[in-house]
């Protein structure tokens, strides 16, 4: 071995350890800047159409249910909401549907794995967002889109394709700073 | 006032920790005999100062002071005052403060056995050990500390987490500290030695006891987590590879090639360079995991603070002491040159076969606990790496490394032949084959456990040749073997033990490969079976405990229509927190476990669900682990281990001993 | 130490339901081979929920959906294959505990004999270089010379008795 190759070996260790450093300084800034989030699981359906389904509605809500054929071609974006009257963030991120469907933008919603009576109370007490409005008592079709948990939230665009999905409430931030940019983008 | 005092003592800790840091540093480098000297009263000051800061906020925790904001997060007046006390360390803050402790413990322990050491070798250590402290009471007192007031205080605490209300739960910390800590102390040791230039045998006797020590509390730690785990969770699993397990197991697995090198460098003055740089990474495993842990960067359950600052701050301490040892090792090691050589076989040649093979599965679990993280932080990649992988991936050099690490021990110093070696060992790999056909058969031809069982065999079987070897028990009267027996060095004596806890380890693995589970739904009085046993449910019954409710169902285990058991598996649920527990009823007979869960029940019917578990030679998983931290421990107290006496203990050995 | 349970915990605003979960008997298949096919299946498939744990392994609601789903297809006459891409579809890469072999995985599998193969190499070098830093140069007349006297002297008389190998002490 050649003194220059042995410097080379010896100095390995050193170079492993600067590139893991680096790795983890970029990963903790992506973290902080929330670019990078460890719980964050992307949706496997993001540039495709939703897959195909029909759900009943609420019953005594008064609002049409929907099926994947009525997110088809709407011509403008729509927010598919999968939601539950015990999930405790929902009701977190509730008002930021409100305002969002009171601004006109098109908002389903999908009741997962609840009860009818308890959804139907929810929207009572706390607003109806939703311009359409089914339930998927079972779940099988939240697995479809890929819901993991409640709320889900999926944006999709004028042509009906899935863009955008998040996992967790709609809050105001998430809102402004995220969800209102893609809205215009998708128009 | 207590918890200013703990502060107080907190900051005293640091000043004098920041002296120990610069004083005995530059005391050796100018050969400075007084300068030298402050190292050892400053570092058990140093100790004292954050024993006072531990008491203190231990102290808080025992009375419930809910002005303490530490306090108010994680503890709660309801909790039984065992985990009042354990919840001191059950937290970020106070898990830094233990840790911190132990580190001033070992830093006090260095410099009280080290009297024999080298002045500027001790000097040396002791600074290095300063300089970990401060760099960990810096990040305490700026980012986490546990003496924050808050006022008006709190009407009671928050933490009353009924999971973590729980002795295995509490213990597992501290001895997982006590192993990384002990990294630290062999770290110290490597670093001193960088810095001098020289590493001789006396420095690797000195290695050997702390990574011995610190090998046992960390296999005792991690066997402690995965207990609870087994019993806690209610599933039957015992590791997971969870990111936070394997960030223990790192360390745990870097310890053990030490373990093994340190032995080359004490005995044959070989591996030096080696030596060095798997104690330093070693130590940087430790720092890695508590990186990892505590930042939050990892998509793990448990991070103690999702704090991207904190996280910062940890980086910057595990690059500046990690990224700064390798420097020096770059520019420093060339200077230790290797005086032992060796044959490719020979004791030397498997250990270094050993260190390979440790370090190979090192790397998996290595990458594959850190990939996913860098694939999805950088890359935006989504990567799951699960234990399919992880089995996978250390299956096929796990496997060679239980065949070599029988056979090492057996081999001379320096050049072995293979023939002497197999016909040592023949009779072994013959019970290896046996046992394989035998569970084969037994178990209904599945095949991966029985390689276990054949594994297991022959990891056991060897470890007793080597003691039958040495002691020369088929070639002599058995009073001689007996005399020879009472003479051999523990060191032997905890190598041969702690192999054979592999062994054990391995054979509970595999039985749990065969463990049988039935899931049914009974109602009073119905009964199912499984293993040969009949599960009786005799009744499910309320119990109300002092911040719990339970459904408490009554098993009847009976075997050949005799009763054998009544076992009471739990359901728990805690209304504060709203939460339900499962509680795990376990009969162990140490061959196999009879393990119940009771889930709900249906209100219409009155049926209630039970899952019962068979798990063949689950006790066995932890039995070993605590075979292999007692041959770590009857190793430790080899007098030869100890520097004090090293001429006196080689000639008393020699006589018994054959020559290589 | 894996406080999986706790993970349940901190998610449990987000997905618990209003009760949790308990497999029920009724969920298993009543044939043994298709529902050991199952479960085998199940423990490679990641409950997207509690993140470190398998279907098989949770007692989170979707866990147990996932599994009722996974013994529907299976007992439709779904391989495992047709399984394991039927949810890929739906919840992507990370649904899957044993990372299929792609170029961002590449790594991961190469890992064990990568790090055996630098590891051999390392210790080929090491022993080349040890080899060569003891070779001596060769000795010149003038100790060729000295060196003749001494073996001469060896082999006379004064040689006091042989020369005992130096034992090694002891083996451990």
């Amino acid at each position: 071995m050649t003194p220059t190759s042995r410097r080379l070996l010896l100095s390995a260790p050193f170079a492993i350890a600067a590139v893991g450093g680096v790795g983890f300084y970029t990963a903790l800034n992506r973290q902080r800047t929330g670019a990078y989030n460890p719980r964050g699981v992307p949706s496997a359906l993001i540039g495709q159409a939703p897959p195909d389904f029909t759900l009943p509605a609420l019953p005594e809500s008064g609002v049409e249910p929907f099926g994947s054929a009525d997110l088809r071609g709407i011509g403008r974006p729509v927010l598919v909401n999968f939601w539950a009257s015990w999930c405790v963030p929902c009701i977190i991120e509730h008002p930021q549907l409100m305002r969002l469907s009171r601004e006109g933008v098109p908002v389903f919603g999908i009741a997962y794995k609840d009860k009818a009576a308890d959804s139907l109370q929810f929207i009572r007490r706390h607003g109806n967002p939703f311009n359409r409005l089914a339930q998927d008592i079972p779940g099988r079709v939240a697995i479809d889109w890929g819901v993991f948990g409640v709320p889900e939230t999926y944006l999709l665009d004028a042509q009906g394709i899935i863009r955008w999905r998040y996992a967790g409430p709609i809050t105001d931030e998430v809102l402004e700073q995220d969800l209102r940019i893609l809205l215009r983008r998708y128009a | 006032m207590i918890a200013e005092l703990g502060h107080f003592a907190l900051a005293l800790a640091m000043i004098l920790a920041l002296a120990q840091s610069i004083l005995p540093l530059l005391g050796a480098e100018m050969r400075n005999g007084r300068m030298m000297a402050t190292g050892a009263p400053l570092a058990l000051g140093q100790c004292l100062a954050i024993a006072t800061a531990f008491g203190c906020l231990m102290y808080s925790y025992a009375i419930n002071d809910t002005t303490v904001v530490n306090v108010v997060q994680n503890s709660h007046s309801a909790k039984p005052m065992l985990y009042k006390i354990t919840g001191t360390w059950g937290n970020h803050e106070g898990s830094l403060v233990l840790w911190i402790m132990i580190l001033g413990i070992c830093g006090a322990a260095v410099s009280a056995f080290g009297r024999e050491l080298p002045t500027a070798l001790r000097a040396r250590v002791l600074g290095v050990l300063g300089l970990i402290s401060l760099g960990f009471l810096a990040f305490t007192i700026k980012t986490s500390n546990p003496f924050e007031r808050v006022w008006p205080p709190a009407l009671d605490g928050q933490g009353l987490n009924p999971i973590l209300q729980d002795i295995g739960l509490a213990l597992h910390p501290p001895l997982l500290y006590l192993g990384y800590v002990g990294y630290a102390v062999t770290f110290a040791f490597a670093i001193a030695a960088l810095i001098e230039g020289r590493v001789d045998a006396a420095w690797g006797r000195w290695v050997r006891p702390w990574s011995l020590a610190a090998w046992s509390f960390l296999t005792m730690g991690i066997a402690l987590g995965s207990w609870w785990a087994y019993y806690e969770l209610g599933w039957g699993g015992y590791w997971f590879w969870d990111p936070v397990e394997n960030a223990s197991l790192l360390p745990w697995l870097i310890g053990t090639a030490l373990l093994h090198s340190a032995i080359v460098v004490e005995k044959r003055e070989a591996l030096k360079t080696w030596t060095i740089l798997l104690a330093i990474i070693a130590f940087g495993m430790s720092l890695l995991g508590t990186f990892l842990v505590r930042s939050g960067v990892l998509n793990s359950v448990h991070s103690f603070a999702n704090d991207p600052e904190r996280g910062l701050f940890i980086l910057g301490l595990l690059m500046f002491y990690l990224a700064g040892a390798f420097l020096l090792f770059a520019f420093r090691a060339r200077a230790m040159i290797p005086t032992g050589v060796f044959a490719p076989v020979s004791r030397e040649g498997a250990i270094v076969l050993n260190n390979l093979l440790i370090c190979s599965i090192t790397a998996v679990v290595f990458v594959g606990t850190l990939w996913p993280l860098f694939a999805d932080a950088l890359f935006g990649s989504k990567v799951s790496v699960g234990p399919p992988f992880f089995n996978a991936a250390s299956f096929p050099l796990v496997v060679p490394l239980l065949l070599a690490m029988a056979a090492g021990p057996l081999m001379p110093w320096k050049r072995a032949q293979l023939v002497p070696v197999v016909m040592k060992l023949w009779w072994v790999a013959v019970i290896g084959f046996a046992t394989f056909f035998v569970a084969l058969l037994a178990s209904g031809q599945q095949v991966l456990p029985a390689v276990g069982f054949a594994f297991a065999a022959w990891v056991v079987g060897a470890a007793f040749a080597d003691i039958a070897d040495r002691t020369a028990l088929f070639r002599t009267s058995l009073g001689n073997a007996w005399s020879r027996a009472k003479g051999l060095p523990r060191a032997a004596w905890g190598a041969a033990i702690a192999h054979a806890g592999i062994g054990i380890t391995a054979a509970g693995i595999a039985g749990m490969g065969l463990a049988q589970e039935r899931l049914v739904s009974l109602a009073a009085g119905e009964s199912t079976t499984l293993a040969g046993y009949e599960w009786r449910l005799d009744s499910v019954r309320d119990e109300v405990g002092p911040n719990w409710t339970a459904r408490r169902a009554y098993i009847t285990v009976l075997r050949d229509g005799r009763e054998l058991r009544v076992m009471t598996p739990a359901r728990r649920f805690f209304p504060v927190a709203r939460m339900h527990t499962t509680e795990v009823a376990i009969h162990t007979n140490l061959m196999a476990d009879l393990y119940a869960v009771i889930g709900e029940e249906e209100a219409a019917t009155g049926r209630a669900v039970v899952r019962v578990h068979y798990n063949l030679l689950a006790p066995w998983i932890w039995i070993g682990a605590a075979i292999m931290a007692l041959g770590a421990a009857l190793s430790l107290a080899d007098r030869r281990v100890r520097v004090s006496a090293p001429n006196r203990a080689a000639i008393r050995a020699a006589p018994t001993t054959r020559p290589a | 130490m894996s406080f999986l349970m706790l993970l349940v915990l901190l998610l449990a605003p987000l997905l618990a339901g209003p009760a949790v979960a308990v497999t029920s008997p009724g969920d298993m298949l009543p044939d043994p081979v298709l529902e050991d096919r199952a479960r085998n299946l199940g423990r490679e498939i990641r409950c997207m929920v509690c993140q470190n744990q398998s279907i098989e392994d949770s007692e989170v609601g979707l866990a147990r959906d996932l599994r009722l789903l996974v013994r529907e297809r299976i007992s439709a006459g779904d391989s495992d294959r047709e399984v394991k891409s039927f949810l890929h579809a739906r919840y992507g890469d990370f649904v899957l505990l044993r990372p299929p072999f792609a170029w961002n995985t590449l790594i991961l599998w190469a890992t064990p004999l990568v790090a055996l193969l630098v590891g051999f190499g390392l210790i080929l070098l090491a022993r080349r270089g040890s080899a060569s830093t003891p070779a001596p140069a060769p000795l010149n007349a003038e100790e060729q010379r000295r060196l003749a006297e001494i073996e001469a002297a060896l082999r006379g008389p004064a040689m006091a008795g042989p020369l005992r190998p130096k034992k090694d002490g002891t083996k451990a």
